[in-house]
């Protein structure tokens, strides 16, 4: 197999070396393809699972401390012990991967969905359940197609639909897709759009998914990177699986490192044993910042995590580091920013994503991010004052109570604030729009500064002000 | 402007049948509507109503909350430049102005012979590939304005048959064969697997 390669058929794949668990097959032209799944070992898992009883099978992926790689990080195994003995119960697949920087899921539904698919089998069977739904993210016309497929020729080889692999045991797996709505990826608003509703969140408790889901019945949501891991981890067992990575975060985790990086790609690392600047800079990785820039900071885990800077570098990757440093791993998506970004202009792009993405059903959310794009439109637009800086700060704070989580900035004296934040809100959207907005004020307040032009006291420019408020275009798109 | 044509009606019996409850397929049936006229109209709302049992205030309620789903005609291609940060950062606003200036229209609207539609779109998930558009949710990746100008010059020219008109998905269906199905049943019917309880210790629940 070619190492350190770019996977033209996997554009955005680099093949690099070290341990691969879940993109195994990428380099394959043809891995998506039942014939190729099976001669790799496929299937393998789950009929190593169905020889097994259900509850040793789920007791085997509770011992690999399989952390859900959707972007909270909670380990799949004991998720799965919160269902109570109630019947019907349903397993749901969180394939809706929307995050900014994010597209590790893309990658695994397109190149090897039978993957996710014996993933899914092995899941039902340890559950004790008959009915699966894969939520696919509407834009994701091939990943459709290339599940669709799997689906069709797996329920005929009877690795999917009754009597699996000649057993009694009979499972459904239903492929739906979602019309383009970002906060479908919070597991309860997913739950809604399955039902066929606005997908607004539900308000936890008491609609815990694992007790009150989809249909009021439990319901596990799993993001698709965390299950494309079970076959590997029941053809291979927990106990190698824990050979890779780090103690508390065992095995792989795909990354998607994006922006000002020489070689961007989806890479597949193990946890906790390669730090941020390896990543970067490494030759194995994403071999430096274009044109040598200077670094100036990056975000380490989609759009809503509070961004890091140079002092955070040697961090490994592992959830249990990086919440205390002041962000999150969430989705793995990173980007990374050099010296010639404007901060202002980055904290309004990623801002403007979560104003459009509102669902609406939160005040504090709906109105809040809405004005945070406003005020943050008049810096890059010379409309603003400084007063605007303040206000900024403060509508933040209605939504997410300070502190916001921040990485530390020793040369201020400044100390890491842990994530996760608080929040006014019924799910963590409105809070996320608070992090670029916390971290280019901690950080960068004289870029804000610098784009001030109008005078606070000066009545005529507060006029101004509200001319520019109501000359600005309403945001095409968003959920609303 | 129409209901549902026979052969849509045909899948949408068979797509209901796939859900516990009827309403949960809202939303594959109002994709079905817009990829038999290229929108979602009026009328195959209601009848989309009528198939799953609700009123058509409802079908609206859901359809309205979905970017995806347009409730008037557009254009046959839909041209969605990505403008969220990995892109921004590698020249995404070039690419918007430089698809706004060859199209003729800005951002949100449609072209007058009705074969384009450009949109300002948020993160498309090709974040390592920037800047990065979809046309009818297909990718383009690391394109730049002349790559784009050869793109809706071919478009024009009916040359990417890769491409199917706004409304299509996937190309691929998923067909629950009946005779292989396990079989879906509605959250009142549905109990433990069989197979399952099978397994169970006679003193253990779950």
């Amino acid at each position: 197999m070619a190492t350190n390669a770019y996977v033209p058929h996997a554009a955005g794949y680099v093949d690099n070396e070290g341990p691969k668990v879940v993109t195994a097959n990428f380099a394959d032209p043809e891995s998506f393809t039942l014939p190729r799944y099976v001669t790799s070992g496929g299937y393998s898992g789950l009929r190593r699972a169905l020889e097994m009883e259900p509850a040793d099978v789920a007791a085997e992926v509770k011992d690999a401390v399989l952390l859900g790689r959707g972007g909270a990080g909670f380990p799949a195994g004991v998720k799965w012990g919160f269902m109570p003995p109630v019947w019907p119960r349903y397993l749901v697949v969180n394939g809706d991967e929307s995050e900014p920087g994010t597209y590790k899921d893309r990658l695994l539904m397109e190149r090897d969905p039978h993957q996710l698919i014996e993933g899914c089998v092995i899941t039902c069977y340890a559950l004790g359940l008959n009915t699966c739904f894969l939520y696919v993210r509407g834009e994701m016309a091939l990943a459709q197609e290339r599940i669709a497929a799997a689906l069709n020729d797996a329920y005929k080889s009877q690795y999917v639909g009754s009597n699996i692999l000649g057993t009694d045991v009979s499972i459904d797996i239903v492929l739906t897709w979602g019309a383009g709505a970002y906060i479908v990826g919070e597991e309860t608003a997913l739950i809604e759009s399955l039902e066929g509703n606005r997908g607004m969140p539900r308000l936890k408790p008491p609609y815990f998914p694992a007790a009150k889901g989809l249909y009021m019945k439990p319901t596990i949501v799993n993001n698709v990177e965390t299950l494309a891991n079970l076959p590997w981890i029941l053809r291979n067992g927990a106990a190698e699986y824990k050979e890779m990575g780090s103690e508390r975060s065992p095995g792989t985790r795909l990354v998607a490192v994006s922006g000002h990086v020489k070689r961007p790609g989806v890479y597949e690392i193990e946890q906790g044993k390669v730090t941020f600047r390896d990543l970067f800079y490494g030759e194995n990785f994403c071999q430096g910042i274009r044109d040598d820039n200077e670094l100036k900071m990056f975000i380490p885990g989609g759009g809503s995590a509070p961004w890091f800077f140079s002092e955070q570098l040697d961090l490994p990757l592992e959830a249990s580091e990086i919440g205390p440093a002041g962000s999150m791993l969430g989705s793995g998506a990173i980007v990374v920013m050099d010296e010639t970004t404007d901060a202002v202009k980055a904290c309004h792009r990623v801002v403007r994503f979560f104003a459009r993405e509102s669902c609406g059903k939160c005040s504090p959310c709906r109105e809040g991010t809405s004005w945070e794009e406003k005020i943050l439109e008049r810096f890059l637009d010379g409309k603003a004052r400084m007063a605007d800086i303040d206000l900024l700060a403060a509508v933040g704070s209605k939504i997410s109570p300070s502190p916001y989580p921040a990485a530390a900035w020793e040369e201020e004296g400044l100390e890491a604030v842990p994530f996760p934040p608080r929040q006014t809100t019924i799910c963590p959207l409105g809070p996320s729009s608070v992090a670029p907005i916390t971290s280019a004020l901690r950080r960068f307040r004289h870029e804000f500064e610098a784009k001030v032009v109008l005078d606070d006291a000066d009545e005529e420019n507060v006029d101004a002000l509200a001319a520019a408020a109501d000359a600005t275009p309403v945001a095409l798109g968003g959920a609303q | 402007m129409s209901r549902l044509n026979e052969n849509s009606l045909t899948l949408a019996e068979e797509i209901i049948k796939r859900y516990p409850r009827p309403k949960s397929a809202l939303i594959p049936l109002l994709h079905l509507a817009q990829e038999q006229d290229g929108y979602v109209s009026d009328d195959a709302m209601r009848h989309i109503a009528e198939l799953v049992g609700v009123t058509p205030a409802e079908v609206l309620g859901t359809c309205s909350f979905y970017e995806m789903f347009k409730r008037h005609p557009v254009g046959t291609y839909m041209i969605n430049v990505c403008t969220n940060i990995s892109c921004q950062l590698n020249g995404a606003e070039d690419l918007l102005e430089a698809a706004e200036d060859l199209l003729g229209v800005r951002a949100g609207g449609t072209t007058e012979d009705g074969m384009f539609t450009l949109e300002d779109v948020e993160c498309i998930a090709a974040c390592t590939e920037a800047p990065a558009l979809q046309v009818n949710y297909r990718y383009e990746h690391r394109i730049d304005r002349q790559g784009l100008e050869a793109l809706i010059e071919d478009l024009r020219a009916g040359k990417r048959t890769d491409i199917p008109p706004h409304g299509t998905l996937a190309l691929v269906r998923q067909h629950l064969d009946p005779t292989r199905a396990a079989g879906i049943e509605s959250p009142e019917q549905a109990g433990t697997p069989v197979w399952f309880a099978r397994r169970q210790p006679a003193k253990e629940g779950a």
